[in-house]
C-alpha cells in the first residue's frame, strides 16, 4: 500500500468513527418520538436485565438453601437448569408471546430462568464452602438454624454468590439484546430496527459499545459490593479471587 | 396434552424426514455450523490460553479482553458482519466465534495457571524444560478445566446457532423463525426440542471425550473437585 493510499484509508477510517459518534449524538434523545431514542432504549435495557438478574437472585436463594440442606435434591434441579438453559432464547421469548403478550415479560422470564444455570451452583457451593467450625462456632454461641443462616452462612457465602452474579449479570445484559426479535431488548432493539432493518452500521455499532459499556459498569459495580459486603476478605483477596475465578465457568 | 399429540405427530410424519427442509437436512447445516465455530474458536483460544497460562505474560488482558467479549451483544455481532460481508455463513461463523472463544480462553488459563507449583518444580526437577513443562505436565493436568470450558462454549454455541435462521440461513433455527412467522407453534417446537436434544447430546459427547483425553490419575481427583 502506497502512502498516499494508507493515508486515505486513514481518513476513511477516521470519518467512519466520527460518523457513528456523531449519529449517537444525534440520536441520544428523539424529541418527537420519546421512546425511540438511544437514551429510553438503554433504560429499557437496564431495566429488563436487572429486574431479570433480581428474579433469577430471589429464585436461587431459596433454591440453593433448599439443595445445599437436602442433598439429593440438587443433581435432578441442576440437570432441569441445564437443559433450561439449552433452549434457544429466541424459541423461549417466542413460546411466552401468547400468555405474555408484548409485554416486558416475555423478555424478564425467559432471561430470569437463564440466570439460575450460572446463579444456583454458586449459592449451593457457596453455602458448602462454609467451614465446619465456623458452623459449629455458630451453634455453639447458641445461634438457632435461622441465625445462623443469615448471619453467619449467607456472609460466608457472599463472595462466591457475588462471583455468580457477575458472570450472570454479564451474559443476561448481553442476551436482553435478543429479545428484540419479539419487539422488546432494550439496545437490540436500537441494533435491528435502526441499524440491521435499514442497512445502516451506526447504531449497530452504538448498541455493541452500549451494551458493552453497561455489561463492565454493572460488573465494577458488584465488585465494588463486594468489597462493601465483605470487608474481612480484603485482606486475602488475592486468594479469594483465585478460588471463585474459575467457578463462574462450568 | 393436545400440543404433545401434535408434536408427536410432527415428528412421525414421514415428510418431516427427507428433503432439503427435513430434520436430517436441517440437523446436518446447524451441526456444521456449531462445529466449525467451535474448532476454529479452539484453534484460537486454546494455544492463547496455553501461552498466557504458561508465561504469566498478558493474563490479566487476556481474561479482561475474554470478559469484555462475553458482554458483546451476539445478534449485533451477527448483523455488523451482514452489512459488511452479507448473507452466508460468515457472520453467523463470526457471532459463534465470538461467543465461544471467552469460556474457552478462560479456562484454559486458569487451568494452567491453577497447575500446583510443586507439580511445576518436580517437572523441572526431572529435567523438563518450558515447552516440555507445557506439554507433558501443564496441557494434561489442565485438560479437565479446558474441556469444561469448551463444553459451556458448546451449549451455547448449539443454542444460539438457531439465529443463524434470522438470517436466512438454515439450521434448526428454520423451524423456530419459520414457526413463529406462520403462528405454528408445533413447529417452533418441534424445532425447541431438537435443538435441546442436539445440546444435550453434545453434553454426553465431552463426557465421553474427558474419559478418553483426561489422564486416567486425574480423573478421579477433578470428578471430587466438580
Amino acid at each position: 500500500m502506497s502512502a498516499a493510499e494508507t493515508a486515505h484509508a486513514g481518513t476513511a477510517a477516521w470519518d467512519w468513527v466520527t460518523g457513528v459518534a456523531q449519529w449517537g449524538v444525534d440520536n441520544w434523545s428523539r424529541p418527537g418520538e420519546p421512546d425511540r431514542g438511544i437514551r429510553p432504549r438503554l433504560v429499557q435495557h437496564m431495566r429488563l436485565a436487572y429486574v431479570s438478574i433480581g428474579i433469577g437472585l430471589a429464585l436461587a436463594l431459596p433454591l440453593g438453601l433448599a439443595c445445599a440442606r437436602w442433598t439429593r435434591l440438587y443433581p435432578p434441579v441442576l440437570t432441569g437448569v441445564n437443559v433450561l438453559y439449552a433452549v434457544p432464547s429466541i424459541a423461549l421469548f417466542f413460546l411466552m408471546l401468547p400468555y405474555t403478550g408484548f409485554s416486558e415479560w416475555t423478555a424478564i422470564v425467559p432471561l430470569s430462568l437463564y440466570t439460575l444455570v450460572i446463579l444456583l451452583p454458586n449459592v449451593v457451593d457457596g453455602l458448602r464452602q462454609v467451614p465446619d467450625h465456623v458452623r459449629q462456632a455458630a451453634v455453639a454461641m447458641g445461634f438457632g438454624p435461622l441465625r445462623r443462616l443469615v448471619a453467619v452462612e449467607m456472609p460466608v457465602a457472599v463472595p462466591v454468590i457475588i462471583a455468580g452474579l457477575r458472570v450472570a449479570s454479564v451474559a443476561t445484559i448481553s442476551m436482553v439484546s435478543v429479545a428484540s426479535l419479539v419487539g422488546l431488548g432494550g439496545l437490540g432493539q436500537l441494533i435491528l430496527t435502526d441499524g440491521f432493518r435499514r442497512q445502516f452500521d451506526a447504531p449497530i455499532v452504538v448498541g455493541i459499545l452500549l451494551t458493552v459499556a453497561l455489561a463492565l459498569v454493572t460488573d465494577a459495580v458488584l465488585v465494588l459490593a463486594q468489597r462493601r459486603l465483605t470487608p474481612w476478605a480484603r485482606r486475602d483477596r488475592s486468594r479469594r479471587a483465585r478460588a471463585a475465578a474459575p467457578v463462574g465457568e462450568r | 396434552m393436545d400440543i404433545l399429540i401434535d408434536l408427536y405427530r410432527w415428528f412421525a410424519d414421514p415428510a418431516q424426514w427427507s428433503g432439503d427442509s427435513g430434520i436430517p437436512a436441517r440437523l446436518a447445516e446447524h451441526v456444521h455450523y456449531s462445529a466449525l465455530a467451535l474448532v476454529l474458536s479452539s484453534a484460537v483460544a486454546v494455544p492463547l490460553g496455553l501461552l498466557t497460562g504458561h508465561t504469566g505474560v498478558g493474563g490479566f488482558a487476556t481474561t479482561s479482553l475474554a470478559n469484555f467479549a462475553r458482554a458483546l451483544p451476539t445478534i449485533g455481532v451477527l448483523f455488523l458482519v451482514v452489512l459488511f460481508a452479507g448473507i452466508g455463513l460468515v457472520p453467523v461463523v463470526c457471532a459463534l466465534v465470538a461467543l465461544a472463544v471467552p469460556p474457552i480462553l478462560v479456562n484454559t488459563h486458569e487451568g494452567v495457571r491453577g497447575v500446583e507449583p510443586r507439580l511445576r518444580d518436580a517437572a523441572r526437577g526431572m529435567g523438563m524444560r518450558g515447552r516440555q513443562v507445557l506439554l507433558r505436565l501443564e496441557l494434561p493436568v489442565a485438560t479437565p478445566l479446558i474441556l469444561i470450558g469448551v463444553r459451556t462454549a458448546a451449549v451455547q454455541v448449539v443454542a444460539t446457532a438457531t439465529i443463524a435462521a434470522y438470517v436466512g440461513v438454515g439450521g434448526l433455527g428454520r423451524y423456530i423463525v419459520d414457526g413463529q412467522a406462520r403462528q405454528d407453534l408445533t413447529m417452533m417446537l418441534g424445532g425447541s426440542v431438537l435443538v435441546v436434544a442436539l445440546a444435550v447430546v453434545t453434553t454426553l459427547l465431552f463426557a465421553g471425550l474427558r474419559g478418553l483425553l483426561v489422564a486416567p490419575g486425574l480423573r478421579a481427583e477433578t470428578a471430587s473437585a466438580r
